[in-house]
């Protein structure tokens, strides 16, 4: 099967060096996403799910294991690499929003344009991506005059602003009540939909893996199970 | 980003905490307004001290009986005194041929009173030649002649300050009568007004003939001795000769051993260089102490952007998850501390310029007359000092947020 994979994770290793004691947080965890997928990530508190999340957000290196995003091989890059990566390849969700609270909407959703060094156009993309989440009127109000749906939105409008190749969403309803949050839900499944979005949830929640394509199953740092489901393409 | 993005956008972080920003830019304007302060006042002085030297006459040099120059030299045991006839044969053009004027002076502080009021001051026997070897001119009457000289007249040459101690006026003085150490005297001019210099008001004094003071108020062991020689230079190239022309003479005359003068000349050159020493030691020394403050109010900045880089760290990690890079994070708390000093920089030029105003106008009020002077240099280098403060102060916090790990920063609570 010719299948066009956005991820490909292999044999990912990861070692924090804590004193004396070595905790491995990965063992050689593999992982392919193929592009437009619909993945949760899902395990025990410990099971090496947000050492997972940083190294496919290229938040982080892994210690040994091959990592390919969206044809770049990314394993070894320096720091300033990894930025430019994270800035194109890669939109975050993350639980509690992190907006700048100081600064308007219209602002918080440019900034991954601004570190990307585009001038132009940048407002109004940064304008359409808070459409695309139903915010058009609410461009310039602050992250305090708004709830925590809307700035999840917010967060949801920066993710998408650079047409990343995988959003990372980790929690991305932890924070908010089961209303909003199933709102939440179908608003980044309706972008997937719509935009062909690769979306990566990492949840605790089966309610919220349940609406997902595929569930990797991660415990001890190596991946236990994966779940096919709604029509995954595995 | 671009530099404007990014002081736009210090520019608000920095509002958004305005008290903490104020305090900090508190500690950069005093440091700033002092160094401009202390600088401002330190070249006012200079020149008002270069300008009393000046005054004093041009071209001057000072005999004074006893060894050892300024700043140097031994002291020689039982030197003889200046007398009329040393005076004499450095007036010699043949020995001297520098040497323009001769003036010999007697000099002391008596009690003069005039009109029921009494001040002590200092009362000068002088020849003719004292007059324009001084620059001396006069608002009203006549200078003291050779006339005056052989007759040993009780005439007086007074002072304006002088005059308004005794008389409470300026003018119309001539013929009036003051009596000198119980001895009559009368007024045949009054001088114009010089201002303070730095030794004494020279408004404040009477001369009187030589032969006068020498036989009648003044009287010394020798009875041709001199307590100084003033000696006017043709120009100011032959300073430097005249000054070896006179030490010749005198050690002729005086017998000297070689390297043991009995005597002092002192050229005006001399006084402004000693003056210029001392008021530049004074002023680097009052900047440098105004300097440390400066950097008192460095050290306040580089703590303000610890703490805000500590208070910041997940919006740091945020950032660096939206693909910012070490630079642009450096970029960001550079430019915040140097928008703090800057600030600093620029009000406390404007308060150091305030200082120095009313330190010109205090001085002006208690009859002094002293301008502080704000050199472009010292703007120049408080701004350079203070950004160069921001920056070197801001790197150590900046670094400290560029080298942040993201997952950790972003973890951070």
């Amino acid at each position: 099967m010719n299948q066009d994979w956005v991820v490909v994770a292999d044999d990912l290793v990861k070692t924090y060096k804590m004193g004396e004691v070595e905790v491995n947080a990965l063992q050689g965890a593999s992982v392919k996403i193929a592009r437009g997928e619909v993945v949760s990530i899902m395990g025990p508190s410990g099971s090496g799910k947000s050492t997972m999340m940083n190294i496919l957000g290229c938040l982080d290196r892994p210690t040994s294991g091959e990592y390919m995003l969206d044809g770049e091989v990314v394993a070894n890059m320096t720091d300033d690499q990894l930025a430019s990566v994270r800035n194109r390849k890669v939109g975050f969700v993350f639980q509690s929003f992190n907006l700048l609270s100081r600064q308007t909407a219209l602002f918080n959703v440019e900034l991954p344009l601004r570190y990307a060094g585009q001038v132009e156009n940048r407002r109004q993309r940064a304008a359409d991506a808070l459409k695309a989440v139903g915010l058009e009127d609410r461009m310039t109000h602050r992250p305090t005059e708004l709830s925590g749906g809307q700035q999840q939105r917010v967060a949801i409008a920066r993710a998408i602003v650079n047409e990343p190749a995988i959003i990372m969403a980790d929690e991305p309803t932890g924070n908010l009540d089961s209303k909003v949050g199933k709102e939440i839900m179908q608003l980044l499944l309706n972008l997937n939909k719509e935009r062909g979005a690769t979306l990566i949830i990492v949840t605790h929640d089966p309610v919220i893996a349940a609406q997902t394509q595929r569930i990797i199953k991660l415990r001890d740092g190596m991946v236990e199970d994966e779940n096919m489901q709604n029509g995954g393409v595995q | 980003m671009n530099l404007s993005q990014a002081i736009l956008e210090a520019l608000e972080s920095l509002s958004s905490n305005k008290m903490r920003s104020g305090l900090t830019v508190l500690g950069i304007v005093i440091g700033v307004a002092a160094v401009i302060a202390m600088l401002a006042v330190g070249t006012g002085a200079q020149d008002s001290i270069t300008g009393s030297i000046s005054g004093i006459g041009t071209n001057l040099l000072f005999v004074f009986r006893g060894g050892g120059r300024m700043g140097g030299g031994t002291e020689v045991r039982n030197p003889k005194p200046l007398t009329l006839q040393d005076a004499a044969a450095i007036a010699d053009p043949f020995a001297a041929p520098s040497v323009e004027l001769v003036a010999p002076v007697l000099q002391d502080s008596l009690i003069v009173s005039a009109a029921g009021q009494t001040t002590t001051t200092n009362v000068s026997g002088v020849t003719p030649d004292y007059f324009p070897l001084r620059n001396y001119t006069l608002t009203e009457g006549d200078v003291i002649t050779e006339e005056h000289l052989l007759g040993r007249a009780s005439v007086a040459v007074i002072g304006p300050e002088t005059a308004d101690t005794l008389f409470g006026r300026r003018d119309g003085l001539i013929g009036e009568q003051i009596t000198i150490e119980g001895q009559p005297f009368r007024i045949i001019g009054v001088l114009t007004a010089k201002g303070g210099g730095m030794f004494g008001s020279e408004d404040n004094q009477v001369l009187i003939p030589y032969s006068t003071a020498q036989t009648r108020l003044i009287q010394r062991r020798t009875r041709d001795q001199v307590d100084m020689l003033l000696v006017q230079v043709v120009d100011s190239e032959s300073v430097p000769s005249a000054v070896e022309e006179v030490s010749a003479i005198l050690r002729t005359r005086h017998r000297t051993e070689i390297g043991a003068d009995d005597f002092t000349v002192f050229s005006q050159q001399d006084f402004l260089s000693t003056a210029a020493t001392i008021t530049s030691v004074l002023t680097i020394f009052l900047g440098g102490i105004a300097a440390i403050s400066l950097l008192v109010g460095g050290i306040g900045i580089m703590n303000i952007m610890l703490v805000s880089v500590t208070e910041r760290t997940k919006e740091i990690g945020l950032r660096k998850a939206l693909g910012a890079r070490k630079r642009d994070i450096l970029t960001q708390f550079l430019t915040e501390s140097s928008l703090l000093s800057l600030f600093g920089g620029i009000i406390g030029i404007a308060f150091g310029w305030l200082i120095a105003f009313i330190v010109e106008k205090v001085a002006i009020a208690s009859g002094t007359p002293f301008y502080p002077r704000i050199g472009l240099d010292a703007i120049l280098l408080a701004t350079i000092f203070s950004a160069a403060v921001g920056l070197f102060f801001g790197i150590y916090p900046a670094n400290r947020a560029a080298n942040l790990e993201p997952v950790e920063a972003l973890r951070y609570e």
